[in-house]
């Protein structure tokens, strides 16, 4: 059970940030949601390569055991990738607001199911004239 | 915020050091803990935390929109531009030992100039997010 | 043991994320939540990925979801739907997924499959650069590490695309005609 501790606790916040992702309708929550569970990946990425009793793995004569240096580079440019793709989905948040006045889903929803309707209205309209 | 006299002594005394940090971080990476990833957020921050409290323009007036964006490509393109040196001088793409006489000096000559590529890149990518979002918030004139 | 200490911080602080609806208390909690990540990546040895993790998780990103909530101006509404479906696809997953995770090595365990394939030859130091890490994303892995730049690059190229504004243009056009 402890041995896996690290493990769980990677999927409960995994699932937190997927419960977020779909439960919130609000877009920034939304990607607050995704930034949870892309940490939970780091997670679960880092964990598996430590060593208890090992080091950093910076090379030195005094040490022997080092943790696993690969995960760290794969996750070392997920981050930097993580928050240029973050700052994307803001910024596409942003122009939706300044579209559409709202960032709320349903809202959004409502909205362009109004907007069809009132297409579908105005092209019968043309048509029966 | 502007005018908050703690926080504009502090930063004061703060970025210097913060930015000094970051070319440590990065020309040290091949001996402690560091790199180009690193180095470049940790650049962006220190120049973000000096947007934020003494205002965007003054850090634009540091860093223009031009040179940021030229650092946006410049970066990559110092990176593409190692591996394709490595592909002039004989060897593969991305080929450090062909760099030098010396192969263990040649991949270190490559390791330099990669980490510098993305260093720029990364600090110029953190720093134009910031503009963009900073200066989207301002009514149109 | 510290590591598990944090862990259970971390979820706290999640837990309570998923109940705020307050936005911007939202995104201090998310920040909280990066120095509580990049402590635990400390003590999990990962000293380069802790360092990125305080300067952007908790730098950077903070600040710009700050920004974009003060150009959305918006406060979340109130759920129209009950959380139900989500909450059930949530925990079944879960589930499936912390039943796959009792066949997974054991925490630290030497003998573990990733200690044991590509690791001992990175640390065998080929290249005489002390930084394993630093080693392994220029040298070993360089074209990878050339594709996430471009990556970097292409969402930088895309928020500039996304939230330029175009008044210069117009600016010219008008004193032309």
């Amino acid at each position: 059970m402890l041995e896996h501790f690290s493990y769980f606790i990677t999927v409960f916040l995994m699932m937190a940030g997927l419960f977020i992702v779909i439960a919130r309708g609000n877009l920034i929550k939304k990607l607050i949601g995704l930034s949870i569970f892309q940490t939970s990946v780091y997670l679960l990425y880092i964990a598996p390569g430590k060593l208890v009793g090992g080091t950093a793995p910076i090379l030195a004569t005094q040490f022997s055991t080092y943790s696993n240096p690969l995960p760290h580079v794969l996750i070392l440019t997920a981050i930097v990738v993580g928050v240029a793709t973050l700052a994307l989905g803001l910024a596409i948040a942003v122009r939706i607001r300044e579209a559409y006045g709202t960032i709320e889903e349903d809202e959004i929803l409502t909205l362009d199911h109004t907007v069809e309707v009132a297409e579908a209205q105005s092209a019968e309209a043309r048509g029966g004239s | 915020m502007k005018y908050d006299l703690v926080l504009r002594v502090v930063a004061k005394l703060l970025i210097p050091f913060i930015l000094l940090f970051a070319l440590y971080v990065q020309f040290h990476g091949d001996f402690g803990p560091g790199g180009g990833f690193q180095a470049g957020t940790i650049f962006g921050a220190g120049i973000i935390f000096y947007g934020l409290i003494f205002g965007v323009d003054t850090a634009r007036s540091v860093l223009p929109d031009w040179v940021v964006e030229s650092m946006l490509a410049a970066g990559v393109l110092l990176f593409a531009g190692v591996g394709i040196a490595g592909l002039l001088l004989g060897g593969n793409y991305l080929d450090y030992f062909v760099l030098d006489k010396n192969a263990v000096i040649g991949q270190h000559r490559g390791i330099f100039w990669v980490e510098a590529g993305v260093f720029i890149t990364v600090a110029g990518v953190m720093l134009k997010i910031f503009y963009m979002f900073a200066l989207r918030g301002r009514p149109e004139d | 043991m510290i590591i598990d200490v944090l862990l259970i911080l971390m979820a706290i602080s999640v837990l309570i994320l998923m109940r705020l609806r307050n936005l911007f208390a939202a995104v201090v909690l998310l920040g909280i939540y990066s120095f509580l990540m990049a402590t635990v990546l400390v003590a999990l040895d990962a000293v380069d990925v802790a360092m990125t993790e305080a300067a952007v998780g908790a730098g950077v990103s903070t600040v710009l979801l700050l920004g974009a909530l003060l150009l959305c101006k918006s406060s979340e509404a109130k759920p129209v739907h009950k959380p139900w479906l989500p909450l059930t696809v949530a925990v079944s997953t879960g589930v499936l997924l912390v039943y796959g995770a009792w066949g997974l090595p054991d925490f630290s365990d030497p003998q573990a499959p990733i200690h044991q394939h590509v690791a001992p030859r990175y640390l065998q130091n080929e290249v005489d650069v002390p930084n394993v890490v630093t080693a392994v994303l220029a040298s070993f892995r360089g074209f990878d590490t050339l594709g996430e730049t471009t990556v970097v690059f292409t969402a930088g190229a895309g928020i500039i695309a996304l939230l330029r504004r175009r008044q210069r243009v117009d600016k010219d056009r008008k004193n032309g005609a």
